[in-house]
């Protein structure tokens, strides 16, 4: 067993976890965060996207001892209280959801993104998220989303 | 046209804040205290025999609960109609296609189980397999089931009108061979159940079902309870489209098999790669397709030979078979047609529904063979469709084909219109068609698909309405949203009958212990059915409140009017009251009585003849006309898919931008099928079992989309909507192979079209 210090949506956990336990399995299972989704378990859909220190990483590949010290954030840290989010709400006005199982990791995908890049182009908003499949919208609404988010963002 | 408060509003998903907080549960986010992890042992052989399973060592594992395999079953099979009822929740005898599952543990976490799985020692006797179903007709060949003859697991054979005299009076006559990929649904969320098996014997479960009653049903029979124990509850879904989710699969039978042996919750989720090589997929078609035309490019007959790829189990398939053929006398005038379809097994994986259902198929064989002809003929694309539609029946008229499908709305003449002039088609040679090494070309389809579908005996379709005393409403239906939208969809119907505010209309997923029972999602049948079958308990709802307004003012109920949450005498405007007022006073009238409304869905119940083809497969039909503009590179023989504008007859967009997603959506998995989603199959084994290896679309892939929508009202459809999406899925491959053929002069007939066969064929042409 491994002893870990995580810091997951501004709380401190501290846990002791088995070397092969992924970070996504210490998200959903032990923290019992279970908006971070899985999907292939091969980083191959980005359903479990999450940031760590600031950078949208696949949940999946990464070891939960690798996250050690770091800050995660997950999308149950994204809304304040009952406030959204601005790219929360952005794809809640504008359609850019539809099973929501890809949700998750696509807003969290769009968040590194505007937080690296506020006014991203057409084409850096679909590389943005090329690492996130969605099988319902046809990304055409999530990309009409995340542009709306950039210029709300932009505008406060 | 009527003015609508919340019908045709661009309002956001009853449930977007769950998804977009990760508030949302899905079947995998469920646990119980005291549960246990059900891992399967799958065949390492696509055609085995089992000749022993021994367990010993797997149950001396510390933490292992319970372990079954197929004899546990009792003989139990089940399938889509009681004489093709051949598959078992575990394989007892043999296996009929590669990792069908044998066994299953339980154990008290997921590791173990897992390791439990791993010391089970099967041994098999292998056999020799079939792979091909062309093959697999032969005689001698492997036989897969030995209760039909040379693998034939269903077949139809239809004749219309007089093909042999059509074709001898032809102008012009093709053959040609087509062949649609092995595509799969690629929804992200893998199946899952939590199952609980409780010792007064009523079966709870949690499972990721887009059909939850076909389900109910499953477990009602296999384990013999009465339907009145059977409690699934519907989480939030992740994606169907078909097929897998449709079904019952061997990880729910085991779930809860191992809950009753253990008394235990037990827990299965699916890997991606378990259910990318065993999902229920689409069926891969062979198509040998004839048609005929005059000078004029009229359509004489259309003659399709289908011998579909069906794997082990029969599962939907004689649906699939049928679906294949009975549209193929929409959306053109035809009047000679017949249909001879082949549903073969093989020791593949299992061929079953997907969005699009059988109809993408033979619908791109036969617009890609019209334009074919069209060609030689020297008649423009868009000149043949227009004389072959089918006109917009007038009011109160029926259009009706050779095979006895019913139209009462078709708007394919103003949809091809509108695709034509919009800039992506009419300034097509103004558009540059070389650029380096890329050739660009656009294309052009009309297709059609139905809604509401019709399956046999599962027709009950209901919904409830309780009025509470504040003025919101609850909505009961049995009907599921796996991500379409139709809870919204529904809210809003209800609303709008009602008069009062989406907000106030409230939702929740199917409980089979309180919803009423309905077919679930598919065959695009739920806005149209369950959407009436809401309506009708809405104005239900409204005749009890009307009444009431009307006694309180001592006026006719007739002269009452409920809107935007107001209710007010038409004849004197000045008396009225808010509708939660109204609520209060019904509920609180002292008579004892409770305002419900229920009603169900009547929509097309006149005969319907499957075996032969003959009648409406669905209520009503929509219809799409689409372009598409890619460029290919005829150095790499990669395709780049830049436009598609679509114009859709979706009857009427009651939530666009639900309708809208459905459609963009669609015509992106469309998009996939035809250039890169494909199963490489070696002898019943999937060689890529990968998100990466088989390829769908990512966000790069997807070229901008125009959507046209085009207004018929259709008469049977709640505020005259027909399907939205299923339209898409089936115009988008022949746009696509029609615009690489502008591009290269090519035409492909086999999907994907990759970039090897495109590289290859540049290199044949010269």
């Amino acid at each position: 067993m491994r002893e870990l210090n995580l810091t997951v949506n501004n709380q401190s956990y501290r846990l002791s976890v088995p070397p092969w336990r992924t970070l996504l399995e210490v998200i959903r299972e032990d923290l019992g965060l279970t908006g971070t989704k899985e999907g292939c378990g091969l980083g191959e859909c980005g359903a479990c996207t999450v940031l760590m220190d600031g950078r949208a990483v696949n949940s999946c590949l990464v070891l939960a001892t690798e996250a050690d010290g770091r800050e995660i954030t997950t999308i149950e840290g994204l809304a304040q209280g009952d406030k959204l989010h601005p790219i929360q709400q952005a794809f809640l006005d504008h359609g850019g959801l539809q099973c929501g199982f890809c949700t998750p990791g696509m807003i969290m995908s769009a968040k590194a993104l505007l937080d690296k890049n506020p006014t991203p182009t057409e084409e850096e908003i679909k590389q943005g998220i090329a690492g996130n499949l969605c099988r319902c919208t046809g990304y055409t609404k999530i990309i009409e989303s995340i542009k709306a988010a950039a210029k709300n963002m932009e505008a406060k | 046209m009527a003015e609508f408060s919340v019908i045709g509003q661009r309002v956001p998903r009853v449930d977007a804040k769950e998804k977009v907080t990760g508030q949302a549960k899905y079947a995998a986010d469920y646990s119980l205290t005291d549960m246990l992890w059900c891992k399967l042992v799958r065949s390492p052989y696509p055609h085995a025999r089992i000749v022993n399973i021994d367990t010993s060592q797997a149950k001396k594992l510390p933490g292992v609960k319970g372990i079954i395999t197929g004899k546990d079953f009792g003989g139990w099979t089940w399938g889509w109609m009681p004489k093709t009822r051949d598959e078992p929740p575990l394989a007892v005898d043999k296996v009929c296609y590669m990792a069908e599952s044998v066994a299953g543990v339980a154990a008290v976490d997921e590791d173990t189980a897992e390791e439990a799985a791993e010391l089970i020692k099967v041994d098999y006797e292998e056999l020799p397999g079939v792979f091909d179903p062309e093959e697999a007709m032969k005689d001698g060949a492997p036989q897969v089931h030995d209760y039909v003859k040379n693998n034939i697991s269903v077949q139809y054979h239809w004749d219309f009108g007089d093909v042999d005299r059509a074709f001898a009076e032809s102008y012009l006559v093709r053959e040609d061979r087509f062949r649609t990929a092995r595509a799969t649904h690629g929804y992200l969320e893998p199946p899952a159940i939590l199952a609980y098996y409780d010792p007064t014997g009523y079966i709870t479960v949690w499972a990721s079902k887009q059909s939850p009653y076909f389900h109910y049903r499953h477990l009602a029979a296999c384990f013999k309870v009465p339907l009145s124990r059977v409690r699934v509850i519907q989480p939030f879904i992740g994606g169907g489209f078909g097929g897998t989710k449709n079904d019952s699969l061997a990880g729910d039978f085991c779930a809860v098999l191992l809950s009753k042996i253990t008394g235990r919750p037990v827990k299965y989720v699916e890997s991606m790669e378990e259910e990318l090589v065993t999902s229920r997929r689409r069926h891969s078609f062979v198509i040998y397709s004839r048609m005929g035309v005059s000078k004029d490019g009229l359509l004489k007959a259309i003659q399709h030979r289908v011998i579909a790829d069906g794997g082990g189990y029969t599962a939907i398939g004689p649906l699939s078979m049928y679906l294949g053929g009975f549209m193929t006398t929409l959306p053109y005038h035809l009047p000679n047609f017949k249909y001879d379809v082949y549903r073969v097994f093989t020791n593949n994986p299992i061929g079953a529904a997907m969005r699009g259902h059988g109809v993408t198929h033979t619908r791109f064989a036969a617009e890609i063979q019209m334009e074919m002809l069209a060609e030689e003929l020297g008649i423009d694309p868009v000149e043949i469709r227009m004389r072959n539609a089918i006109d917009q029946p007038k009011p109160g008229e029926i259009y009706e084909t050779i095979n006895k499908v019913t139209l009462k709305t078709c708007g394919l003449k103003q949809a091809i219109k509108e695709a034509a002039q919009d800039p992506l088609w009419r300034d097509r040679d103004k558009m540059p068609k070389k650029g380096g090494n890329i050739s660009w070309g656009v294309g052009l389809s009309g297709t059609s698909y139905s809604g509401g579908a019709r399956q046999m005996g599962h027709q009950a379709c209901a919904a409830i309405i309780r009025l509470c005393e504040d003025g919101t409403v609850n909505l009961i239906t049995g009907a599921t949203d796996c991500g379409q939208g139709s809870d919204t969809v529904l809210c809003m119907i209800a609303a709008e009958e009602l008069g009062i505010k989406l907000e106030d209309v409230a939702i929740k997923r199917v409980d089979s212990a309180y919803t009423p029972v309905d077919p679930g999602s598919y065959g695009s049948r739920v806005t149209i059915l369950a959407g009436q079958a809401t309506q009708k308990a809405a104005r239900q709802v409204k005749k009890q409140l009307l009444e009431v307004a009307a006694q309180n003012w001592q006026a006719k109920a007739e002269d009452v009017e409920i809107r935007l949450s107001e209710v007010y005498l038409k004849s004197d405007p000045s008396k009225k009251m808010p509708f939660s007022k109204l609520a209060r006073i019904a509920c609180y009238s002292g008579t004892g009585a409770v305002i419900i409304g229920t009603g169900y869905s009547s929509y097309g119940l006149e005969p319907l003849d499957i075996n032969n083809g003959i009648g409406n497969g669905g209520t009503s039909y929509s219809f799409t006309a689409q372009t598409a503009r890619v460029g290919v590179d005829t150095e790499t023989g990669q395709i780049t898919t830049t436009d598609f504008t679509i114009a859709s007859d979706c009857g009427r967009l009651l939530s666009p931008i639900q309708a809208e997603s459905q459609i963009e959506g669609a015509a992106v998995q469309g998009l996939g099928q035809t250039l890169y989603e494909d199963f490489i199959m070696d002898r019943g084994r999937t060689i890529n079992p990968t998100f990466l290896g088989y390829k769908m679309p990512h966000a790069l892939d997807v070229p901008s989309i125009k959507l046209i929508d085009i207004v018929t009202d259709d008469p049977d459809g709640p505020f005259g909507a027909k399907e939205a999406s299923e339209g898409s899925i089936v115009s988008a491959p022949p746009a696509v192979v029609s615009a690489i053929h502008d591009a290269t002069g090519i035409w492909f007939k086999e999907l994907p079209v990759t970039p090897e066969k495109v590289i290859k064929a540049l290199k044949e042409r010269t």
